[in-house]
């Protein structure tokens, strides 16, 4: 399935995780996403069929929290970090709508 | 012997028996960090003054007997993506370089409440990226036994710490086997707990289905000691365990008399160092003439785990590294024109090459038309490997395998080629997919003097049976730490400590810049 | 000539929950606080922090699940739903997507064709993003996360409405549905209830369906009419000149009463969801879901029957006390204090829907107490003040929720009974009124009206109507 991954692909993976990679960047992303997904497509060897996906191992189920404020102004903590902030929010560029 | 040299918990009793005092320990401590640094680079953050006043603090409690526990006073470093309120926590990444967090993971708090006098951050691969420490944006790491080696990964700062006696124990993180690993490659001792055995939370995510924070330390004894401390249910964490049976020190007995270990012979095959297996199979027989029932067995699916690892792995990192983003914490490109530029520049500029590879996999395996082939059939696979390890365990107490097909790397040999460091994880990493326990004990070192960890395997919430194994082996030969952690010691401190401590406050930051 | 279409239409509304606190942690959801002020690691995406699920947001969501006749998915999970917005703290928006908790329901509302069925798709739970500020002049915006995690659910209805009409039915019938459980108050204007349509046309009788459009941005009855009628047209147009209409998401400017087109080379629409590491399974057994159904209150048709049968209400009077939980409230809280269930009725229908109406107002603005209602109603009944002092005195409490006994008190407005003063003005009046006196006694009966009319004012309407006109009548036929 390495076939998958030319120009187009890793131009669009580039907008959904917001990464701009420079042309070598690509070119290396590439050949590593291709060798990468060849390696992964050994999964395929194995019949799954039947097999529950597992996202969690453990069969904990119901954790729960009680609807109880508990919280203060979280606000300084906040902003402290923020790259760019008014005192009271974070600024970003200008977003449409 | 010296301070240095003692484990955490014999450092422990000293403290409490007036032997030794917190600011002895923690100034030594200090010093061999000056002494280590410039050769070894373990740490990205040491918080000398904070480390000062908190052993200032400890001994008051400690004298007041208000502290009562082994690990009262004794000198601890952690992994740069735990959380610390008030000290610079970066990940090793050039994205979170300035990053104060306001709160404390709370396995750090339940150290603290220990009496745990932390000393600094140390460094790890990018984002716990990596298998050698040498993905980190403030430089890599080397291993104390032989500096032109890598000390593994990605918990390598916390392991070469320990060996090199900067500190008495850290804490890590094990992803794929972030600490088994370099535990091995270093010659400490280090665990990783059942999932959900540790809180998470204040732990920043790489894979959050993978990922549990466990110990670094010279033996089992200071690991049951310090796992004791730390394991805790967390409300806070919706995925940890509420457990009775956190009492791991009990297990401390040199007994080992019906212990069933398991030998899966699908560890042993190709692209294992002969030294290595030699080194382990003999590690086997020493639990055997203590008694345990040692017994050959086929594990399978081995070679599955890596790719179904990478899968969801990076599937996960795609989304949890998702935050880093310039708006709220952390590095922002200086130029951008609109907010889509903002994003990938900070981006691109913040995080690294194999933490972009990464991402960049993770949103393939997620995306439209490729979610069911390959993420959901890792995820069945990951459900196929727990079945083999649920039939492996009804036969077994413990598994005893290799923690890494070979020894530590030399510098730069691992990142050129992805793939084959990634297959390196191929016996660390199955634990981590199904939630599974691991200790690294070391058993020996190859030809050219790197060591060799072998690593216990349990079913899940099964750690005490790994601790009776791994103290019944390490009672049979005594801790070795590399000779540079002697010699260290022994020079007089170098005037010119390197580049951290050249800062002129006490706290030295290798971020924060 | 211009053929005949037919417009299909569902809806993706989104409620928020009225929890006290946001959906994974335990920041408040009031609103009102200064920027940022309600957050914390976990609802403005630090690192490290993790979510934890508020129980009482399950709770309403299998209570809006089994009111609209939903299935549920006894075992269901979160989802993450990733894009990059600086909205959304995590630049993933936790939500459901492979195991929504509730599914497959429905809602019948009334049509001019008569009873009509609403599919429901699913229910599912989310978090709220923040808010952006956008600074007009400049080139930036602010990001506020007090919103930022406030539990939502979504209702995805099937494509089953075919006008505006059935749409507000559809939206009214939710409202009030969601408003008798308490789940939330459902204000549009407010955003606490918000509707995005999905719409389609396709030529009468046509099986296969249009392409839609999703519209957002709809924040009135009004904008959803004027919206959907807008966005029939425009796909119309496109169809009878020959054109495609785009899939795509439009965003309605109510002003202008247009839709734009929101695209963008970066929204790829690729949301790569997957379950959610952080969050375990939410089981819901049998014994739960029946706690769920015992602790059901008391609905909108069960509460008009009683009002019919237990007050003696006519259905129009039960019809519209109940067709907002707010007012019935406030009905059957006046009405423990002070009887006279009817008269609670006149002064809510009346004047109260008038006052409302007048200002535009939503109903769930309503703010004074039954205690004064009821205190009102007794001072009439006790003839302390008129019925047009009443009223002037309701509209008081109605905006303000005066005390009216102090009011009343305070502005001596109590109804003159003193028949000596009253007669004394009277003859003022007749006095003053010489050929109002003559017409009257020409048989113009209207006359004596006028006199009435003078005598009130003069008396700043704190007289009893009915003994003017008595005394009024007594005089002029003494004379």
């Amino acid at each position: 399935m390495a076939n998958v991954i030319d120009d187009a692909a890793i131009e669009y993976l580039g907008v959904l995780a917001k990464l701009a990679l420079s042309q070598e960047e690509k070119e290396a992303a590439k050949a590593d996403m291709g060798r990468m997904l060849d390696y992964i497509d050994k999964l395929n060897e194995l019949d799954t069929s039947g097999v529950q996906p597992m996202s969690h191992v453990f069969p904990v189920k119901n954790v729960f929290r009680e609807d109880v404020v508990e919280n203060g102004d979280g606000r300084e903590a906040l902003l402290a970090n923020g790259p760019e902030c008014t005192g009271e929010a974070f600024v970003v560029p200008k977003t449409i709508g | 012997m010296s301070i240095l040299e003692l484990t955490a918990v014999e450092l422990g009793k000293r403290i409490k028996t007036g032997q030794v005092t917190v600011e002895e320990a923690v100034q030594a401590s200090l010093d061999q960090i000056k002494k280590a640094e410039q050769k070894v680079n373990a740490f990205v953050t040491v918080d000398e003054e904070g480390a000062l006043r908190r052993a200032e603090e400890v001994q008051k409690k400690i004298n007041r007997g208000e502290l009562r526990g082994p690990l009262a006073g004794v000198p601890a470093a952690l992994k740069d993506n735990l959380c610390t309120k008030g000290l610079l926590t970066t990940c090793c990444s050039k994205i979170l370089y300035n990053f104060v967090p306001s709160y404390t993971a709370e396995a750090v708090l339940h150290l603290e409440r220990a009496g745990a006098v932390i000393l600094g951050k140390t460094n790890m691969d990018e984002f716990a990226m990596g298998s050698t420490t040498e993905t980190s944006a403030y430089g890599e790491t080397r291993n104390p036994w032989n500096l032109d080696h890598v000390p593994g990964g990605s918990s390598g700062g916390s392991c070469a710490a320990v060996a090199v006696n900067e500190c008495f124990y850290a804490l890590g993180s094990d992803t794929g086997g972030s600490i088994r690993q370099p535990s091995s490659f270093c010659g400490v001792t280090g665990f990783k707990p059942t999932y959900g055995t540790v809180s998470r939370y204040g732990l920043i995510a790489y894979g959050s289905s993978l990922d549990q924070i466990g110990p670094v330390a010279k033996d089992v004894t200071d690991c049951a000691a310090i796992l004791e401390a730390i394991a805790s249910y967390d409300p806070k964490d919706s995925t940890s365990i509420r457990r009775e049976d956190n009492r791991f020190t009990e297990a401390l007995v040199d007994e080992v008399r019906g212990l069933r270990i398991g030998i899966p012979r699908d560890y042993f095959g190709e692209g294992l160092n002969p030294q290595v297996r030699d080194t382990i199979l003999g590690a086997a027989d020493v639990l055997r003439q203590k008694g345990a029932i040692v017994e050959e067995f086929d594990l399978s699916l081995v070679e599955y785990g890596v790719p179904a690892y990478y899968v969801i792995a990076s599937a996960e990192a795609s989304s949890n590294l998702s935050r880093f983003d310039g708006v709220k914490y952390g590095y922002r490109s200086p130029s951008y024109k609109d907010l889509y530029s903002m994003y990938k520049k900070s981006r691109s500029e913040g995080f690294g090459p194999e933490v972009k590879r990464r991402i960049m996999l993770g949103a393939f395996v997620l995306s439209s038309g490729y979610y069911d082939a390959y993420y959901v059939k890792a995820q069945k696979t990951k459900a196929l490997i727990k079945r083999a390890f649920d039939q492996a365990f009804q036969s077994f107490d413990v598994i005893l395998a290799p923690a890494s097909p070979d020894t530590a790397p030399r510098l730069g040999q691992s990142l050129r080629d992805p793939i084959q460091m990634y297959l390196g994880d191929i016996y660390t990493i199955s634990a981590n997919l199904v939630g599974l326990p691991g200790l690294t004990v070391p058993c020996g070192t190859d030809s050219s003097g790197l060591p060799i960890g072998m690593q216990l395997i349990g079913d899940c919430f099964q750690e005490k049976k790994l601790i009776r194994a791994g103290f019944a082996f390490e009672r049979s030969r005594c801790y070795q730490g590399p000779a540079m952690a002697k010699e260290l010691e022994q020079s007089t401190p170098n005037p010119y400590v390197g580049e951290a401590s050249s800062a002129q406050g006490s706290i030295w930051e290798k971020g924060g810049k | 000539m211009r053929k005949e279409y037919e417009t299909v239409i569902g809806l993706e509304v989104h409620v928020e929950l009225a929890t006290k606190t946001k959906i994974f942690c335990a920041c408040p959801t009031k609103f009102g606080g200064a920027p940022n002020a309600h957050t914390c690691p976990v609802c403005t995406g630090m690192p490290g922090a993790l979510p934890v699920l508020n129980k009482q947001v399950v709770e309403y969501a299998l209570a809006v699940g089994l009111a609209v006749n939903c299935q549920v998915n006894q075992c269901c999970k979160f989802d993450r739903k990733n894009y990059f917005y600086p909205d959304n703290p995590q630049n993933y928006q936790i939500s459901q997507l492979y195991l929504p908790i509730c599914y497959d329901g429905f809602v019948e509302i009334n049509t001019e064709g008569g009873s009509k069925k609403i599919g429901i798709h699913e229910v599912h739970m989310e978090e709220d993003a923040g808010k952006l500020i956008h600074d007009e002049q400049g080139e930036r915006s602010l990001v506020d996360f007090n919103r930022s995690g406030v539990p939502l659910i979504e209702i995805v209805s099937e494509p089953d409405m075919r006008s505006a009409q059935e749409v507000i039915a559809y939206l009214e019938k939710l409202r009030m549905t969601i408003q008798y459980l308490g789940a939330s108050d459902c204000r549009l204007q407010e955003g606490s209830m918000r509707a995005d349509i999905n719409l389609s046309v396709r030529e009468a009788g046509a099986k296969e369906m249009g392409t839609r459009t999703e519209m957002k941005n709809l924040n009135s009855f009004k904008a959803i009419g004027r919206a959907i009628e807008g966005e029939r047209q425009r796909q119309i147009d496109i169809l009878e000149s020959g054109g495609k209409v785009v899939q795509e998401t439009r965003r309605w400017d109510d002003h202008q009463g247009i839709s734009i087109a929101m695209r963008s080379k970066e929204d790829a629409h690729d949301y790569r969801y997957f379950p959610d590491p952080d969050l375990p399974p939410v089981e819901i057994r049998d014994d739960w879901l029946e706690r769920i159904r015992q602790a059901r209150p008391e609905m909108r048709e069960e509460k008009r029957r009683r009002y019919q049968e237990e007050f003696g209400l006519p259905q129009y009077d039960a019809e519209i006390l109940t067709s907002w939980k707010k007012i019935a409230d406030v009905f059957e809280e006046t009405t423990a204090i002070c009887g006279r269930p009817k008269e609670v009725s006149n002064w809510l229908m009346v004047e109260g829907m008038r006052l409302l109406k007048e200002k535009d107002m939503d109903v769930e603005g309503l703010d004074f107490s039954p205690e004064n209602l009821a205190a009102l109603i007794r001072l009439v009944e006790k003839n302390v003040i008129n019925r047009t002092v009443a009223k002037a005195v309701f509209e008081e409490i109605f905006w303000s929720d005066v005390n009216p006994e102090t009011y009343v008190e305070e502005h001596g407005l109590k109804v003159v009974n003193d028949i000596d003063a009253l007669a004394r003005v009277i003859e003022k009046i007749i006095a003053e009124n010489p050929q109002s006196v003559r017409d009257f006694k020409k048989g113009k009966k209207k006359a004596a009206g006028f006199l009435v009319g003078q005598t009130m004012r003069a008396m700043e309407g704190k007289a009893e109507p009915g003994l003017v006109n008595q005394l009024v009548k007594e005089q002029l036929s003494l004379l």
